[in-house]
């Protein structure tokens, strides 16, 4: 019996979600006396793979298949179902990212398994199976019982530590799932990949820079890149902004756009009307930029200032330039 | 073309979250239900493609009798017929398991869902349905559109990109804006939705896979510290030193 954890990569690199993932796998592998062991396809390098030793894997299972550079969720089950066997996993551990639930829900379907996506907290597993998730847009937790034999988890992002035993290297083996063409009938005709301001994936990011209607218009867009930029953030908007086309769609935050959870969220310059609250409510410290001290978001803010973003955002970009990194 | 859209009834987006006095349910006092606003992208695109291409849209919900005002507006929203499966949704697998099997003895071109319920914020009725039936599953998709009678064109998100994914029918996919421009039903549409069938089946006998044992709300914020705009580089030094962000 072991812990398998699915890691996604991205340009050779393994994302951010999936160490987290990963550190939570081999946790969970500890208390449960076994080891975890983790399993990826596509654009990943040997190095990186190697690398997850740092966070707790002892063991890699690599699909190697050139088929699977790009996400195909019934030959991603495959590989996945097939390394679930080998290794005989009874806890499988997956990032709460677009492909990690998609396939994880597979997977449950699959392997006849329980399933409990956005989960906070690490398993309880002194009688009962239990896991915290977040529900309600963050607005409240649930205590979930996995009943079946096969548990799989898919973590909310942010919300573990990479954990960094340096040096340690897991040992990387192959694993061929036969991959044929009958699985891959919704292989991506097209991949487009937006320009991420400084190369940080929004639904990733420890610090989001997020703008509102108060900023005027795209031409003052600088004040929230510039910020992101000293702070190492990714840039958000609220639904307005990308409405009118100030900001691209994939930037809108929200009820109807992107659910984040960094550990920073500054909003510059938007109300917080609970819709827009309800994509931001599990970050974990979130600052509050508005000239108008009656603002709704305030009242969810940790840190504030009331003030025209056009005067102390300037100042904040020059204190966070001069903050030793 | 038959499409089939599936609608959950959650919480009005502004509702207070409480939960009863043991914590171990949702507390509906008071709180007004709509269709879940994921779905309502479903179900507008679905009606836009059977106006051009012809067809049927039914909406399918499991739940119990109080969520049938809210079938009865995707009706009047322009749905032709709808199935609600008479139970609790215990949880995700066990609404998989009703709409695979509605879907089963009818046999859809597409099963459109919304990208995921914003009570319990899944995100796994849609992805279970399609393995399932043993369809693909593209979600979350923010464009679809039919190439020809078999085919469709989606437009995925993945995080950081999009993907472009062409499918044989059938197949599920789960919407998310700016997928189709939500209507609100009008005079003549809540008029013929009284008179459209809704048709309610009972359970095929399948269990769920978790239980929710208890509800908990985040602890309260100690409420916003604010700083001085004249000394705005201070909050720079409180981000760093206090609440250890930077
Ligand atoms: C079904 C539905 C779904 C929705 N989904 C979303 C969603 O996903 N995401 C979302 O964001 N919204 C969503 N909305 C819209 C939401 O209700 C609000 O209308 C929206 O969030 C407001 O955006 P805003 O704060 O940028 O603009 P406004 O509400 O116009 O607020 C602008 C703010 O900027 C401040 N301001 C102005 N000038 C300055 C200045 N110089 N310096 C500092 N502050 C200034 C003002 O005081 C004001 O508080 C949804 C609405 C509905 C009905
Ligand atoms: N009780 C239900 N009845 C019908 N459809 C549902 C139900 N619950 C969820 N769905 C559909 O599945 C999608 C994803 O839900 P979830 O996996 O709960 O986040 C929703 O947007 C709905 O389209």
């Amino acid at each position: 019996m072991s812990v398998l954890v699915f890691v996604e990569g991205l340009n050779g690199e393994i994302k951010k979600s999936s160490l987290e993932a990963a550190s939570y796998g081999s946790q969970v592998a500890q208390t449960l006396g076994t080891s975890a062991t983790a399993v990826a396809m596509g654009d990943i390098s040997q190095n990186a793979l190697a690398k997850l030793g740092e966070q707790g894997i002892s063991k890699v299972l690599y699909d190697a298949d050139e088929k699977l550079e790009k996400f195909v969720a019934e030959a991603y089950v495959k590989v996945i179902a097939k390394a679930a066997e080998q290794e005989n996993a009874k806890v499988l551990v997956f990032a709460h990212s677009n492909i990690g639930a998609a396939v994880g829900s597979r997977l449950a379907v699959r392997l006849n398994g329980s399933l409990a996506t956005n989960v906070t907290t690490l398993p309880k597993t002194d009688g009962a199976f239990t896991v915290t998730r977040s529900v309600f847009s963050g607005k409240a937790f649930a205590e979930v019982e996995l009943t079946s034999d096969v548990k799989i988890i898919a973590v909310q992002k942010n919300n573990f530590e990479v954990s960094q035993n340096a040096g340690t290297t897991a040992t990387v083996e192959n694993l061929s799932a036969d991959v044929t063409d009958a699985d891959l009938t919704t292989a991506p005709k097209e991949t487009v990949m937006q320009e991420t301001g400084g190369g940080v994936l929004l639904q990733e990011a420890a610090i989001v820079v997020s703008g509102g209607r108060g900023l005027k218009g795209p031409e003052n867009w600088h004040l929230i890149e510039d910020l992101a930029r000293e702070l190492g953030a990714a840039t958000a908007c609220s639904k307005p902004v990308a409405d009118m086309d100030w900001r691209p769609h994939h930037e809108h935050v929200g009820q109807t756009g992107i659910t984040v959870s960094p550990n920073l969220y500054i909003a510059i310059g938007i109300s917080g009307a609970i819709q827009h609250l309800a994509g931001v409510n599990s970050s974990k410290v979130i600052v509050v930029i508005n000239k108008d001290a009656e603002a709704p978001f305030f009242k969810a803010a940790d840190y504030g200032i009331v003030g025209d973003a056009f005067e102390v955002v300037p100042k904040l970009i020059e204190a966070a330039k001069a903050l030793d990194k | 073309m038959k499409i089939l859209v599936c609608i959950s009834n959650v919480p009005d987006t502004t509702a207070k979250i409480n939960f009863t006095s043991d914590n171990t349910a949702f507390d509906k006092n008071g709180v007004q239900f709509v269709i879940n606003p994921w779905d309502e992208y479903a179900l507008t695109r679905a009606i836009e493609l059977k106006e051009a291409k012809g067809g049927s849209v039914t909406v399918l919900n499991v739940g119990e009798a109080d969520t049938e005002p809210n079938i009865r507006k995707a009706l009047a929203i322009g749905a032709d017929d709808a199935i609600r499966v008479n139970a609790h949704p215990k949880d995700a697998f066990f609404v998989a398991q009703q709409i695979a099997a509605v879907a089963k003895e009818n046999s859809y071109d597409i099963i459109l869902m919304g990208r995921e319920s914003i009570d319990y914020n899944g995100f796994q009725v849609h992805n279970m349905v399609g393995e399932i039936l043993g369809i693909p599953s593209i979600t979350p998709a923010f464009k679809l559109d039919l190439i020809d009678d078999a085919t469709a064109r989606l437009e995925r998100e993945i995080e950081g990109g999009k993907e472009v994914v062409e499918v044989k029918l059938p197949f599920v996919a789960s919407a998310q804006q700016p997928m189709s421009e939500p209507r609100i039903p009008n005079m003549r549409g809540i008029m013929t939705a009284r008179t459209k069938p809704l048709k309610v089946v009972e359970p095929s006998g399948a269990e769920a896979k978790s239980a929710y044992v208890s509800f908990s709300k985040p602890e309260k914020k100690g409420g916003v510290k604010l700083v001085d705009a004249d000394n705005a580089a201070e909050l720079i030094t409180l981000l760093r030193n206090e609440a250890k962000v930077l």
